[in-house]
């Protein structure tokens, strides 16, 4: 075989790649740039300006929902990524079980079901607890958003676990490595690809949920989907751009942040 | 493919190993059987209740949710009973957008994850931050940036007629296009990392031997890559397709309204509709639809599999 | 998890002491409602910490506080949901030791039929629902539920629908002819179907819109709110808004203190705080609709005090009516016609 020809390569898929990038950042291009209009309009441009940015900087409400939002973002993918590593072990990395199917279908519930069905379910479980026990804190929001990451969580990192060999883990016991070192030093590396995976896409659902935040939340529990959905009858304004444009940056921050710590680790 | 992951054989009491096994699993269902799936036995019992004043139910056995998901008493004459064809539509609508939503994912995400495992290793976290970047933004303001891009006088119609393409502005958004190109946006990434979580430890001394054999390139991708990122593939589809069966954000905002999806049907009744026992009936169907789908598929793919995994 | 335990002990013990007073308050309102400036005046002027917490809808905000464990103190229903708030017990009585300026209300505000005398409420702004259509495209009278249910060829694609189910089914039924939009006349609602049914495929949308589609051109005409209008033709002199002569909803929301509010004192100052009527042009300068109440006027920005939007034409007051709720037989009906109209 001559030199060039790469076994990675497949014709056209770079190119659709690259299309599909285009595709993802168009419109949050076109968001980005009308954050910076001097005018309320969201299509024609009347000139730069920051306005937006210092109205929402002066906003109390609008940077209170925010940093709730990343807040339980945050803590519900963690919760649920680490919920879901042993649930992903515990279906994959054994010979077939009765209930396996149903513990499958169990785990990924969550999916099934428009928000609005799990919304009202939950609006009855969560205030009935709320009238009974008298807490009314950020920990329902937390568990009802944990439970419904979990299937983001799991299915990447079960997809992970299912490519990979595990002869690994099997020479790791032979060498008398207890299961928890053999998952430790040998499983647990390999499924960080994984486990990345799981965690960001329950971080951005969790970003994303809205519907059942706005039936489980109580007085000051907005988060900033729930902002933006109690403001779809009236009117957005470019005020809105210039949150999620900062949400952007929040997140391209984190992404430097990342690179920088694992090149020195590197 | 069968051969590669061979079963750890089980060792030392079947019953001790199948207690381990629980005790893996128990964190998670515990998690889930209090906040999603034991409150969805709420929505069972009313679907059996009469509807309530104003939203709500009164605590009144009726089958009259039931009846009306499958069949429709004439307004103007309540003896004619016929098929509920709006509702049953709207299921078939429904299913029909989530499978070209689930197509077109994966057309789009295949080579897309495909092009982020081929990077240099420490490139490939990149480009992974680089799809789920786009989605740090809320979901509804998502949905308007890409309304604001296809509408009449938007982006895309005033760059197509400057380029002399059309003539005049496509009327693009409130269609089905809409809602496709909508929900496609939204659920790639739940397309795109999971293959990608597949394909990172793609052995390709596999594909190598592939075109050492003299395969094309299709083939090798259709007998060698295919089945090996079968996974991802698995777990990317459910991610995409039962989520889209369920949408309601994306076909509200880009489908303006005139065409209905299954979410917004049950939001309907659940809201201005004010019947929570049709609204609890067309889920309680579409949980049964979905389950019974879900297991033909993992059937399907686990006989392809050798029956291995369950 | 211990955290969880003990931060929910400390709450049972903290709500069985005190009851209110300690200088807090929950507001539950419609989300981007709430003059921001009016709450900080209102600390400033009583040392009460306000949170606003946002519904996205009347359903939503009853199927809420229906269930208890909220902690919210005041909620803004809209007029055709009062009365199931109170027939529920979910309202609590105002305190006319607190309440006192119950008199400002201007006279046609008090005697409301979801709350006569106003013993449970009190007006939080009001608006209408019409017809918004850009004047350079359509020279006709602007006055017309034609506009929208059998529009003339100009304004045929371009039109959009609110989907609010009562403020469009009222302006159908009065388009037909109709006078009670719980009518039990089923010719009515034969009619108000195949109207619907028939104008449909002219339209391009059942959304909220934004105020750009309407400035850009996009949309040249449909079913709006007044002051959403109004505020489309500060940016396009076009726009302008129409009151269907045949006859068009009046809409209220309406401030109340919830029955199980554990601010309740709070709750009834700030709720006599803003019939005040400086207080009361806060609200409407901020959400550019009416307040409901007396002697406002002169603090309201000056170009909503002569707005044509908020103003409404002598001759087409009487055909402004408040939407009722309808019985649930009747519901069903209205509900069918809408959902098979969505499908």
């Amino acid at each position: 075989m001559a030199k060039s020809f790469s076994v990675r390569r497949l014709p056209g898929f770079g190119a659709i790649a690259l299309a599909t990038f285009v595709m993802l950042y168009l419109p949050i291009v076109v968001l980005v740039v009308f954050s910076f209009n001097a005018g309320s309009s969201q299509s024609q441009w009347e000139g730069f300006s920051l306005q937006w940015y210092a109205a929402a900087f002066a906003n109390q409400q609008v940077q209170e929902v925010s940093i709730r939002s990343l807040w339980l973002a945050a803590v519900a993918a963690g919760v649920a990524t680490a919920l879901a590593v042993p649930a992903a072990l515990g279906t994959t990395r054994v010979s077939r079980f009765p209930g396996q199917t149903m513990i499958y279908a169990l785990i990924n519930q969550p999916l099934m079901v428009p928000e609005i069905v799990t919304g009202i379910a939950l609006l009855i479980v969560v205030a009935w607890l709320k009238v009974h026990t008298g807490y009314t804190g950020m920990g329902y929001l937390v568990l009802a958003h944990t439970a419904f990451c979990i299937p983001f969580a799991y299915l990447p990192i079960r997809a992970r676990l299912e490519t990979l060999d595990a002869t690994l883990e099997s020479a790791a016991s032979d060498l008398y490595a207890s299961p928890f070192q053999a998952f430790r030093f040998i499983t647990l590396p390999l499924l960080v690809p994984g486990i990345a995976a799981g965690f960001m896409l329950s971080f951005v659902i969790s970003l994303d949920t809205v519907v059942i935040t706005e039936f489980v939340k109580s007085a000051g529990q907005d988060t900033l989907p729930t902002y933006m959905l109690g403001q779809l009858r009236r009117i957005i304004t470019p005020e809105m751009n210039a949150i999620a444009t900062l949400f952007l940056a929040l997140s391209l921050i984190f992404v430097t942040a990342f690179f920088l710590i694992t090149r020195k680790r590197g | 493919m069968a051969a590669q992951t061979p079963d750890p054989a089980p060792e030392g009491e079947p019953q001790e190993r199948h207690g381990w096994k629980w005790a893996l699993n128990a964190p998670a269902l515990a998690v889930l059987i209090l906040a999603a799936s034991g409150p969805l036995i709420i929505v069972a019992v009313y679907s059996f209740l009469s509807p309530g004043n104003m939203g709500g139910v009164a605590w009144d056995f009726s089958l009259d949710g039931w009846f009306k998901v499958f069949w429709t008493r004439d307004i103007f004459d309540p003896e004619n009973v016929s098929w509920n064809w709006g509702n049953l539509t709207v299921f078939w609508r429904t299913v029909w957008l989530s499978i070209q939503t689930t197509v077109i994912c994966a057309v789009l995400g295949f080579p897309t994850a495909w092009f982020i495992a081929t990077r240099p290793p420490h490139r490939r976290a990149l480009w992974l931050f680089l799809i789920t970047i786009p989605f740090w933004t809320n979901l509804l303001i998502r949905t308007f940036a890409i309304q604001e891009l296809i509408r009449g006088t938007g982006l895309l119609n005033t760059v197509m007629m400057g380029l002399g393409i059309v003539n005049e502005p496509v009327q693009m958004l409130y269609s089905d296009f809409a809602i496709l190109l909508g929900m496609a946006y939204v659920f790639l990434p739940l397309m795109v990392l999971p293959l990608y979580a597949a394909m990172d430890k793609l052995d390709f001394r596999l594909v190598e031997a592939g075109y050492d054999l003299y395969a094309s390139r299709f083939r090798v991708l259709w007998h060698v890559i295919l089945p090996l990122v079968k996974p991802g593939f698995v777990a990317g589809s459910i991610l995409v397709f039962i989520p889209s069966i369920g949408a309601y954000v994306t076909p509200r905002v880009l489908g303006g309204g005139r065409t209905m999806m299954l979410g917004n049907l049950i939001g309907l009744q659940f809201g201005q509709g004010r019947n929570w026992p049709l609204g609890a009936a067309l889920s309680m169907l579409l949980l049964i639809i979905v389950m019974i789908a879900l297991i033909a598929y993992l059937r399907t793919v686990n006989r392809d599999d050798g029956g291995r995994r369950g | 998890m211990n955290k969880t335990l003990v931060s929910a002990l400390a709450l049972i013990v903290a709500s069985a002491s005190t009851a209110s007073a300690d200088g807090v308050l929950n507001i539950y309102n419609w989300g981007n409602y709430t003059s921001p400036e009016l709450i900080e005046k209102f600390t400033a002027d009583t040392g009460i910490e306000v949170t606003i917490t946002d519904f996205d809808s009347n359903e939503t905000a009853l199927a809420r506080v229906r269930q208890g464990g909220h902690g919210f103190d005041i909620v803004v229903p809209t007029h055709s949901y009062v009365q199931a708030w109170i027939s529920e017990g979910l309202l609590a009585p105002l305190d006319p030791e607190i309440v006192t300026d119950r008199g400002n209300i201007a006279p046609q505000w008090v005697d409301v039929d979801f709350d006569p005398g106003r013993e449970y409420t009190v007006p939080w702004q009001w608006g209408t629902t019409g017809i918004a259509v850009n004047t350079s495209v359509y020279t006709g009278d602007i006055n017309s539920a034609d506009i929208i249910f059998n529009p003339p060829e100009e304004l045929v694609g371009r039109i959009n629908v609110i989907p609010e189910m009562s403020d469009v089914l009222a302006i159908a039924v009065y388009a037909v002819g109709g006078d009670d939009v719980c009518t039990t006349n089923m010719d009515t609602w034969r009619a108000v179907r195949d109207m619907l049914e028939a104008a449909k495929p002219s339209w391009l949308s059942l959304d909220y819109g934004t105020i750009d589609n309407y400035t850009a051109g996009d949309i040249l005409a449909g079913v709006y709110w007044n002051g959403a209008t109004m505020r489309a033709r500060l940016q396009n002199a076009d726009v302008a808004y129409g009151y269907p002569a045949t006859g068009y909803p009046v809409w209220m929301d309406n401030a109340a203190v919830l029955a199980d509010a554990q601010n309740s004192e709070n709750a009834m100052i700030f709720i006599n705080y803003i019939l005040q009527p400086e207080n009361a042009a806060m609200l409407s300068n901020f959400a550019r609709y009416g307040n409901g109440v007396a002697g406002s006027e002169e603090f309201m920005d000056a170009d909503m005090r002569d707005a044509p939007e908020i103003v409404i034409p002598e001759a087409l007051v009487s055909a402004g009516h408040f939407n009722v709720p309808c019985s649930q037989e009747i519901q069903d009906v209205r509900t069918q016609i809408w959902t098979e109209l969505l499908q």
